[in-house]
């Protein structure tokens, strides 16, 4: 308790240098709090909306489909297993047929992809049910993503050109029944979502599709036949891959800050146990062992960790708070990133981060405070009252 | 008298299309005219787009319609670009990345060097006959010369275009003007050949004009420079190897 006190009060007495260290060690706690919980309401979000919007409960993929290779997507096509047709409300799914097509808005030539979705399925977010009308032209709905590139509006008109299963050119003109606002690019960029049953006739492959996307909470996942089940996990595999690598870069980041910090608090400590040679010499000479200068000069140290872990609270709780509950602005351009964030990311700081972060600066605190302090066992308390440093 | 011979005509109508020659029999000839065993064109594309006009040269060696090698010589930028056709599967080599890809998917949709022309519709086979049933429909003169106007549809499933309308010099049996339709009925492409030339026993259009008729533009200019029919190609240059050379 004595060393406790006797640290606290040491500590107080450095006047500025405490402070100034406290400082750079409190930015370095809100960065790395903010920073990861920026990561995790954006892998939290990103998640949320590709389930809503995308793979639902998981997806049954037809056994040749591979979206990574558009050679596979001619051939990727098959009748709808009989387990998985129908609309029951115990085990909804939504089939989606796809193509590729050209689309030409205003006369310029655009690759595209077609995707017939059932205009009555309840599995995904999109507003399919604006699918359901009964035009001469094939109604479509767009991404603002898409909508944007074509330049295309609701009620604008283009004419959609395809291959048939047999290889076989057809064209038609589509008209726009519907722009989606999305925070997934998969279903938006590039991507022309027309009635199921329209596609699988332009395609000629009435009863077929390409993958069937089952319900949210749909448990059931039994194999069917021409069919491969690919689980949540699965699908988003690319973009837990992509949050390990924004994790690595993050933890880069960290030891920068965290070297800046931890080297001032080194070099306090060093500083400190030169000017100070005579006090730990007098304390050894009145009885103090070793271990015990040892004790309080890392206590020193790792009361800067303490503080800091103060001071970031004073200004980083209602920093963050408001940023949590306002969210950050995405600038436009990463809508063409082609990952799913939203237009504002809402950081989430849980308990679990706080208390880690804390415990994590405070232990590389502590040894680092220990290192200079090491020294001081083989310090001779004659020579240290004298002023010298063996 | 004469309602006997109205009701006559009306109970047993004459084919108006009896007058015409068998449309099978004149799209075998047109074939014979465009198609060879083997083909070696020196060429230029000129390209039409809403900014400015470019023209590609290029020479090519094909065999038959299943294998094609083709070389860019010019402009500065496109000089050393390289495509191989066999078969169905077409790969293109490009100099400054010194790589070889294969054109598919989406790729294969979009157009040569900005042309009218997709990759897609240099992949099509070409020998008509067997791919079309023809008819005769009329007939009409374009620049003075009297054309038959055939009207192709396609006689299996897995043709590009379901049907095509082509308009065959009487003489000549080579199209002066064709037009591409999907099987919606919709027109998709238009062609016009012009600047015919006797070469050895056959007639060839040494300039060709390409329109997608869906996009906006001038369309695509194919100029012929030179062309020989059933000489030797060399085996080699039908190999991913013959790209990087």
């Amino acid at each position: 308790m004595i060393t406790l006190r006797l640290a606290y009060r040491n500590l107080m007495g450095a006047g500025l240098r405490t402070w100034l260290n406290t400082i750079v060690l409190s930015m370095a706690y809100v960065i790395i709090i903010w920073q990861k919980g920026l990561l995790d309401g954006w892998n939290y979000q990103a998640r949320h909306d590709m389930t809503n919007w995308e793979i639902g409960g998981g997806q049954y993929w037809q056994e040749d489909y591979d979206p990574y290779d558009l050679f596979t997507l001619e051939k990727s096509h098959a009748q709808i297993p009989e387990a998985l047709t129908g609309m029951n409300p115990q085990r909804p799914v939504a089939p989606i047929l796809i193509g590729q097509a050209t689309i030409y808005p205003q006369g310029r030539m655009q690759s595209c992809i077609l995707r017939g979705i059932d205009p009555e399925q309840t599995v995904l977010h999109l507003p399919s049910a604006a699918l359901q009308q009964d035009i001469a032209e094939i109604p479509v709905v767009l991404g603002t993503r898409m909508a944007e590139s074509t330049n295309l509006n609701v009620g604008d008109t283009a004419t959609i050109r395809w291959r048939d299963a047999n290889g076989t050119f057809d064209a038609a003109d589509a008209r726009v029944v519907r722009i989606m606002k999305t925070n997934v690019p998969t279903v938006d960029q590039g991507q022309i979502w027309v009635p199921l049953a329209r596609l699988q006739q332009m395609m000629q492959l009435p009863g077929e599709a390409t993958i069937i996307v089952v319900g949210q909470d749909t448990n059931e996942t039994g194999p069917q036949e021409g069919f491969v089940f690919r689980d949540r996990k699965y699908l988003t595999k690319d973009f837990e891959d992509m949050m390990q690598v924004e994790k690595l870069s993050g933890y880069i980041m960290y030891v920068i800050l965290l070297s800046l910090a931890l080297l001032a608090i080194f070099d306090t400590q060093i500083l400190a146990i030169f000017r100070r040679r005579k006090e730990i010499g007098t304390l050894i000479a009145l009885g103090m062992t070793r271990g015990a200068v040892i004790r309080l000069f890392t206590m020193e140290g790792a009361m800067h960790g303490i503080l800091a872990a103060f001071v970031a609270a004073i200004y980083g709780i209602p920093l963050l708070t408001m940023q949590a509950r306002w969210g950050i602005p995405m600038p436009d351009i990463t809508d063409n990133y082609g990952l799913a964030i939203s237009d504002r990311i809402f950081p989430i700081y849980s308990a679990g981060l706080i208390t880690g972060t804390t415990c994590v600066i405070m232990v590389v605190v502590t040894i680092v405070s220990f290192i200079p302090a090491r020294t001081i066992s083989h310090l001779n308390p004659t020579d240290a009252i004298k002023g010298k440093l063996s | 008298m004469k309602f006997i011979f109205i009701l006559a005509l009306l109970l047993f109508p004459v084919p108006l299309h009896a007058q015409f020659p068998d449309g099978a029999a004149v799209l075998e000839k047109v074939d014979q005219n465009l198609n060879s065993t083997t083909q070696v064109i020196r060429s230029k594309m000129i390209i039409h787009s809403r900014r400015d006009t470019r023209t590609v040269e290029s020479k090519s060696w094909t065999e038959g319609d299943k294998r094609a090698y083709t070389e860019y010589l010019a402009p500065a930028r496109e000089k050393g670009t390289k495509m191989l056709k066999i078969q169905d599967q077409l790969w293109m080599y490009s100099p400054s990345t010194d790589r070889i890809i294969q054109i598919s998917g989406h790729m294969l949709r979009q157009s040569v060097m900005g042309s009218d022309l997709s990759y897609e519709d240099m992949m099509e086979d070409q020998r008509l006959a067997g791919l079309y049933g023809a008819e005769i429909i009329g007939t009409e003169i374009i620049d003075g010369r009297t054309c038959w106007i055939l009207h192709l549809v396609a006689k299996k499933d897995d043709v590009a275009y379901h049907s095509r309308t082509m308009w065959v010099d009487q003489e000549r049996y080579v199209p002066m003007k064709e037009e591409l339709y999907a099987k919606s009925g919709k027109l998709l492409k238009k062609t016009e050949l012009s600047d015919f030339r006797q070469i050895n026993d056959r007639w060839y259009p040494m300039h060709m004009r390409f329109k997608d008729v869906l996009k906006t533009g001038d369309g695509t200019e194919f100029v012929v420079d030179s062309i020989e029919f059933n000489t030797a190609v060399p085996e080699h240059l039908f190999s991913k190897a013959a790209l990087r050379r």
